[in-house]
């Protein structure tokens, strides 16, 4: 126990030195933990010991991220990207195993040759996806025609598992497979097998359409926060076993389960929830990456491992840029495209050690490789900040910079919190102005009504900085708060304007007191919850008396704008009045008579004034 | 019988006697529709296809409004910025107001010696006027001299108003039953200049 207590420390010690400082010197998280598993491996400092075996549990977090994955991917957009994810991963897959593998020919008997082709054509979907997240270009182009590839890559290990046991070339051990936990459904037969494979997929779909929202309703209903959390853990862990069990890549069963559940109104709890988990795991994921670069090997035979590095990336890179250009991605798109890819993933040292252990190869042939993969995998968030250098110093191009859609981009700009009775209007009319608002409410019967009504609608508290987030608002442009419950509105505004400074806030308060105290709190676009319905009243109201429809619109427009003008300066005799010590309920009344009076006086003489031709000759 | 679309626009309706004066004088009129702008748009949302539905079911259209700045109310512009499509009202297919009769019916302050080249406004109320002569002309319709009162002042006897808005019913009347006799009308600036030889009577 003190041992692991010890091991755990010296992880979450090095990941929260390494990273706070890569990122300050512009070298990104991932670059950080890979720097501080060197460090603390066991070829510099050696503070800690079988880095394997947490490279190999902390894998959990590449299963994880792909279910967060799948979360922001509803099935219809999944469809809509079919043909990058066939044709650009498929081509990428195939030339990069044949370029790869004709080329390792050259030196290896043709079995190992297109083992090692087909294991390094795959890229590392933890350390890219980490890196376009952090640099926010996952929802760029480029970022889809990446992430596209890396998803085909995912669904390729499947058939590899299967073919590299027939590449054995030496005598295969018996205990080559793995010891299963539950039962071993390679002992049914074939056809079996198939249907239980479907099954489970089939179940997967199941769960997440009809079983999956009731049971998160009734969690969410008891308000205890913790048991969601757990809720969502042994969804992602039970998946995992489940795609284990039948022989399928946990990390596809979880992302086809992230899928599903991508318009469920949990997915933003959910993601909150899960995030921090993930994010430790491939934390520590990449440490272990650092801490397992065997630099006594590397010494040893250095010229043979910086060949197959600069092979390996050179080769993908090559691969990449002419898929790219058959596949008709941006001009501008293609150099990111072809470096974010053109590195081993951490697929390969799975494959590999499966490879050794089928008899494909030896632990003489396949130990440079893997530590070419890993110097890839070190090398790729350096070639990400190459990239930004080379790109920020050529000419920008407008005219092709500007291809990315507007529109879709502005939909994901907003956040609005709160969905009562004024968040639905609200919404309901930004919707139809084309913006379509990312929708937070924390009311669970509420959010399941409006949700069969169509909208998209997510529960959650968003008062919670983990649920910001998710929703967005790190890149959201506009948070408009329709929350009623003043004190956790002002929350929000503190929240929102500490952690996110840029993002701008507009606010309903329930009344004047309401609008002071967010005034307090520096929001300047505030409107008072019933004030333009009141106003809106007396305009038919005086219609109904009487007044020409002209002077009843008029005499609200002047009311309004006299109102909301003498807002800011009677905010301040307010403030200053308190400080005088006199009670909130005289000030109240003081102000409805000053207003009063200004009313009466005012506004009648503004319309009088108007139109009243005079004789200019008098 | 011909039928009478008054689009009014009055943006102080409530303290214009010589407006409320004429527009009473001829609202009970049968065949008359009188389309009060402000009161229907007070937020200047003009519904188009209301107001376009409107003039086609008439074949008199009479804008009734105060001339400010020799000019029209501000709503009166909107309308025609908005109303007059391509299309429909002008242009190869733009035939919906063909053939119908337009005019305005404008009040002034100035009176009818401070609207000449030499008096204090400059230009002749047939010059001021002439851009709905141009538009009229562009939508081809017969645009016919404005019915005219100038020299309106706060506290004018009832006597004059009354006079006033008598002639205006019986102008609208007589277009409404065809008893104007439209050749005629050009021989004078303004269609009431002198009704009784322009009336037919019948």
């Amino acid at each position: 126990m003190e041992h692991f207590l010890l091991q755990l420390f010296i992880f979450l010690a090095a990941s929260a030195i390494a990273v706070p400082v890569a990122k300050k010197l512009g070298l990104g998280s991932v670059l950080g933990y890979l720097i501080a598993g060197i460090i603390i491996g066991p070829f510099c400092l050696s503070l800690i010991d079988n880095a394997e075996e947490v490279m190999h549990f902390t894998e959990f977090g590449v299963v994880m991220m792909l279910f967060l994955v799948g979360l922001e991917l509803k099935p219809s957009l999944l469809w809509q990207m079919r043909t990058p994810i066939l044709g650009m991963g498929g081509a990428q897959v195939m030339l990069s195993s044949l370029v790869i593998g004709g080329t390792a020919f050259l030196f290896l008997p043709w079995q190992q040759a297109t083992a090692i082709g087909l294991i390094l054509s795959l890229s590392s979907t933890a350390i890219v996806l980490q890196t376009l997240r952090e640099k926010g270009l996952m929802d760029t182009s480029a970022g889809r025609s990446i992430f596209s590839v890396l998803l085909f890559q995912d669904l390729a290990v499947i058939p590899m598992l299967a073919i590299l046991p027939l590449l054995a070339t030496a005598a295969m051990h018996a205990d080559s497979h793995h010891n299963a936990v539950l039962f071993d459904i390679s002992a049914l037969p074939q056809y079996l097998q198939v249907i239980v494979t479907l099954c489970a997929i089939l179940l997967i779909f199941f769960l997440g359409k009809f079983v999956s929202r009731p049971v998160f309703r009734a969690i969410a209903a008891t308000r205890v926060r913790e048991i969601f959390v757990a809720a969502a853990l042994a969804l992602v862990v039970g998946i995992s076993l489940l795609m284990t069990v039948v022989g399928l890549s946990p990390a596809l069963g979880t992302f086809l389960a992230g899928v599903v559940l991508a318009d469920n109104e949990y997915r933003h709890e959910l993601e909150g929830d899960l995030e921090p988990f993930k994010g430790l795991l491939l934390g520590i994921f990449f440490i272990s990456i650092g801490a397992s670069l065997n630099f006594t090997l590397i010494g040893n035979q250095i010229a043979l491992i910086a060949g197959i590095t600069a092979g390996l990336m050179v080769f993908k890179w090559l691969v990449l840029f002419i898929t790219g250009t058959i596949f008709r991605v941006a001009k501008n798109d293609r150099p990111l495209f072809s470096i974010a890819l053109a590195q081993g993933g951490e697929f390969a040292f799975v494959l590999f050690q499966y490879c050794k252990s089928n008899g494909v190869m030896d632990a003489h042939t396949v130990e440079p490789l893997i530590s070419a993969v890993a110097i890839s995998m070190f090398l790729t968030p350096l070639m990400f900040l190459v990239h930004e250098k080379f790109m920020s110093q050529t000419p920008e191009d407008d005219t092709e910079k500007r291809e990315a859609d507007p529109i879709d981009h502005q939909g994901q700009k907003v956040i609005l919190a709160g969905f009562g009775r004024l968040g639905t209007d609200l919404g309901r009319f930004l919707i139809s102005a084309g913006i379509k608002p990312v929708i937070i409410d924390h009311d669970p019967v509420n959010v399941e009504v409006l949700r069969r009504f169509g909208f998209e609608v997510y529960y959650g508290d968003i008062t919670r900085l983990d649920l910001l987030e998710a929703a967005g608002a790190s890149e959201a442009e506009l948070l408009i708060i329709t929350i009623g419950d003043s004190d956790r509105a002002g929350k929000l505004v503190q929240l929102a304007g500490k952690h996110y400074p840029e993002l701008k806030i507009a606010a309903v308060a329930a009344d004047r007191s309401g609008a002071y105290a967010l005034m307090d709190l520096g929001v300047s676009t505030i409107r008072r919850e019933t004030f333009g319905t009141a106003l809106t009243l007396g305009q038919d109201a005086l219609k109904l008396l009487g007044f020409d429809p002209y002077d009843a619109y008029r005499m609200m427009r002047i009311f309004r704008k006299n109102d909301e003008g003498t807002m800011p300066e009677l905010y301040k005799i307010l403030r200053e009045d308190e400080e005088k010590y006199i009670s909130q309920y005289q000030q109240h009344n003081a102000d409805l008579e000053n207003l009063m009076t200004l009313d009466m006086n005012a506004d009648m003489e503004h319309l009088d004034k108007a139109w009243t031709a005079e004789n200019p000759e008098i | 019988m011909n039928k009478i679309l008054i689009n009014f626009a009055h943006p102080a309706r409530a303290r214009s006697q010589m407006n409320n004066a004429l527009r009473k004088s001829v609202e009970d009129l049968e065949g008359i529709t009188v389309n009060d702008l402000y009161a229907q748009y007070p937020d200047f949302l003009i519904d188009v296809k209301r107001e376009q539905g409107l003039c086609e079911d008439h074949d008199v259209i009479i804008f009734q409004h105060p001339f400010y700045w020799y000019s029209t109310p501000a709503i009166m512009k909107e309308w025609l910025d908005l109303v007059l499509e391509h299309g429909w009202a002008y242009g190869s297919q733009g035939k919906a107001l063909e053939g119908k009769l337009f005019f305005q019916a404008i009040t002034g302050g100035g009176d009818d010696s401070t609207y000449r080249k030499d008096g204090y406004n400059a230009f002749t109320i047939g010059e001021l006027t002439s851009p709905y002569r141009a538009t009229a002309n562009l939508c081809r319709m017969t645009w016919l001299p404005p019915f005219t009162v100038l020299g309106i002042h706060r506290g004018l006897p009832a006597e004059m108003i009354e006079a006033h808005a008598k002639d205006y019913r019986r102008a609208v009347t007589a277009l409404r039953d065809g008893t104007l006799d439209i050749e005629k009308v050009f021989e004078y600036r303004y269609l009431n200049s002198d009704l009784n030889t322009i009336i037919r009577s019948s």
